[in-house]
């Protein structure tokens, strides 16, 4: 029963994306409570820091208030854009022999799951709307909007995502060598949390930490394409933002297929 | 034409961590790990030509899903070769895998929080399934296994035999040439069992889908499968005709008699398995099979005499246990 093929992965992404999106539409309301509890970072981060600024007369490592306060509300949307596979949902898939029929099937596991979350995060980007909508109400941000800001951080926000998603991904290998994944997940997500932007901007940072971040892809996942949105990045700056992204992806890339050939080989088939 | 279907001296050995209990051992595993090394599938030889439905027995823990996994290029073997239509499977080139399918009863592949139809979607685009016979195919198996009213409900709120169903639509969508079913029906009650088996022995006849299956009920491999492969820890017992296993691996028969003056005393002609009035069951050696029939008619009014092989379960069991 030979059937012709007519596979392209452009539709293959948008069946994919569809999943990911009726998924989350079904669990709406727990998406959005998920929403409201990420706001307790930023607008615990946003008041310690608009203080300082106060005590500082008015701004901080080169931010006002209302720069601040834009900092934070765009980070709610990026933070958004950063969920991705969880390395410990991979120690899930290996430990119950979930990825069996995924390794079966001619399209490579990683655009199923790429794909899904990018449907998902249409869900989410809609669910996000009326809390940015309070959000604007309560913090005042200052934004300067313009159409190219708004174009790049397009780009940018999902180069984030593809870069992110990326890192876990390869950490998330890591399982098929050691059931001990979680532990060194933990260690990265604190080196994330500082060196991403998502603390505290990078500028607020002393000079061997940006030096660090610098080296690290956590920043282009998180503080560039809050700035872009912003207006606090020169177009040149922008652009070697996204080339950034571009390399960390292609490396980060290059580094999950090393690594996934050898994972596939060790892989025991655990379970049914 | 080559067969399909292809194992050559297949091996699987695993490499188990072991620790005894207590502190003492826990503390010794952190400096110095032991293992021992398991087995799992040894020296297996086989193969299954187009278009046969071959069941795939053993008791749990035989190694016959570690056979499965590599066949379908989940797993390396340790030795030993194996070709699936041509292609060495723990390759897993995309031309292989767009031309089989694996289902595993244990296992729900489809979105559970999603319509089948929707889920569906997903694997007519991972195939590369046409439109046209995308719907064409979904209409007509959904039919034939009686779930069309059901496309539409989320995955989670259907029956266990309902989404198992589904399970299998979703793996026939892009017409595989090569079926690998690991427990189809495991858990299912007995129409459930009938239908799924009717729908995989239509899809044989129809479009000569190779099927090589597990199941622990052999009611399952009587109705479809001819030909069985046995193997028990790991190596393979038997390959051949299901009717031949019997005789192969029973050296007994079954007598059943009905009579109204049955008086002789039976226990020198086999074992008594069953005994009343005007009915008895006598478990005989092979060889003496006549012999003890032609006695038994000689020696009373017989109104039935039957001569059965013993039911497969229990040779099955014999197999197993080594009895």
């Amino acid at each position: 029963m030979t059937t012709e093929n007519h596979f392209s992965l452009f539709r293959y992404y948008l069946a994919g994306s569809r999943v990911g999106f009726q998924r989350d539409l079904q669990y709406r309301l727990a998406a959005f409570m998920v929403l409201v509890g990420f706001l307790i970072e930023p607008v615990v981060y946003l008041s310690v820091w608009t203080a300082v600024a106060r005590t500082q007369g008015g701004s901080v490592g080169g931010f006002d208030q209302g720069q601040l306060a834009a900092y934070y509300v765009v980070w709610t949307l990026v933070r958004v854009y950063n969920t991705a596979f969880d390395p410990k949902a991979w120690e899930w898939r290996i430990r119950e022999g979930r990825i069996n029929v995924f390794l079966s099937q001619p399209v490579h596991m990683f655009h199923r799951d790429f794909s899904i979350f990018m449907g998902s995060k249409l869900v989410w980007t809609i669910l996000w709307i009326p809390i940015a909508f309070v959000l604007t109400l309560i913090f005042r941000p200052a934004i300067e909007w313009h159409v190219v800001n708004v174009a790049a951080f397009a780009v940018a926000i999902w180069g984030g995502y593809g870069v992110r998603f990326l890192v876990l991904y390869v950490m998330g290998m890591i399982n098929f060598w050691t059931t001990r994944g979680a532990a060194m997940f933990g260690i990265v997500t604190a080196l994330e949390l500082i060196f991403s932007g998502r603390l505290v901007p990078l500028q607020l940072l002393p000079d061997w930490a940006q030096s660090l971040a610098a080296r690290m892809p956590f920043r282009w996942t998180f503080q560039f394409p809050i700035e872009v949105l912003i207006g606090r990045l020169e177009p040149a700056e922008v652009l070697t933002g996204l080339g950034y992204q571009f390399a960390w992806a292609t490396g980060l890339g290059l580094l999950f297929a090393l690594v996934w050939s050898r994972a596939v080989r060790r892989y025991e088939a655990v379970g049914n | 034409m080559d067969d399909p279907v292809v194992a050559e001296g297949l091996t699987k050995t695993f490499k188990v961590p072991v620790r005894q209990g207590g502190l003492r051992e826990s503390v010794k595993s952190l400096f110095r790990r032991q293992y021992r090394y398991v087995e799992a599938v040894k020296d297996v030889t086989f193969s299954i030509g187009a278009g046969e439905i071959v069941g795939f027995l053993g008791p749990n823990g035989a190694g016959k899903t570690t056979t499965i996994k590599m066949l379908t290029g989940l797993l390396h073997p340790t030795a030993g070769d194996a070709r699936v239509l041509g292609h060495q499977p723990w390759k897993r080139d995309k031309d292989l895998l767009r031309r089989i399918a694996l289902v595993m009863g244990q296992r729900n592949n489809l979105q559970w929080d999603l319509p089948a139809e929707d889920s569906f979607l997903l694997n007519k685009a991972i195939y590369g399934v046409p439109d046209r016979v995308f719907k064409e195919r979904i209409d007509e198996y959904a039919e034939r296994l009686d779930v069309t009213s059901l496309l539409d409900k989320p995955i989670r709120n259907l029956s266990l035999g309902e989404r198992m169903k589904m399970e299998i639509i979703g793996a026939m969508l892009h017409g595989p040439e090569v079926l690998f079913l690991d427990e189809p029906t495991i858990g299912l009650d007995v129409t459930m069992q009938r239908r799924l088996r009717q729908f995989i022995i239509d899809q044989n006849r129809e479009h000569g889908v190779t099927v090589l299956l597990t199941s622990h009920y052999m009611s399952d491999v009587s109705a479809m499968a001819e030909r069985v492969i046995v193997i028990s820890q790991g190596s393979l017992l038997y390959d051949g005709l299901l009717a031949g296993l019997s005789s192969r691996f029973s050296s007994h028969k079954t007598i059943r008699i009905e009579a109204t003056d049955l008086t002789e005393d039976l226990g020198g002609l086999g074992r008594v398995i069953e005994r009343n009035a005007e009915h008895v069951v006598l478990e005989v050696e092979r060889d003496r099979v006549s012999e003890v029939a032609s006695k038994l008619l000689a020696s009373a009014t017989v109104t039935d005499l039957s001569i059965e092989e013993p039911p497969l379960e229990d040779v099955i069991d014999r197999v197993f246990t080594g009895r």
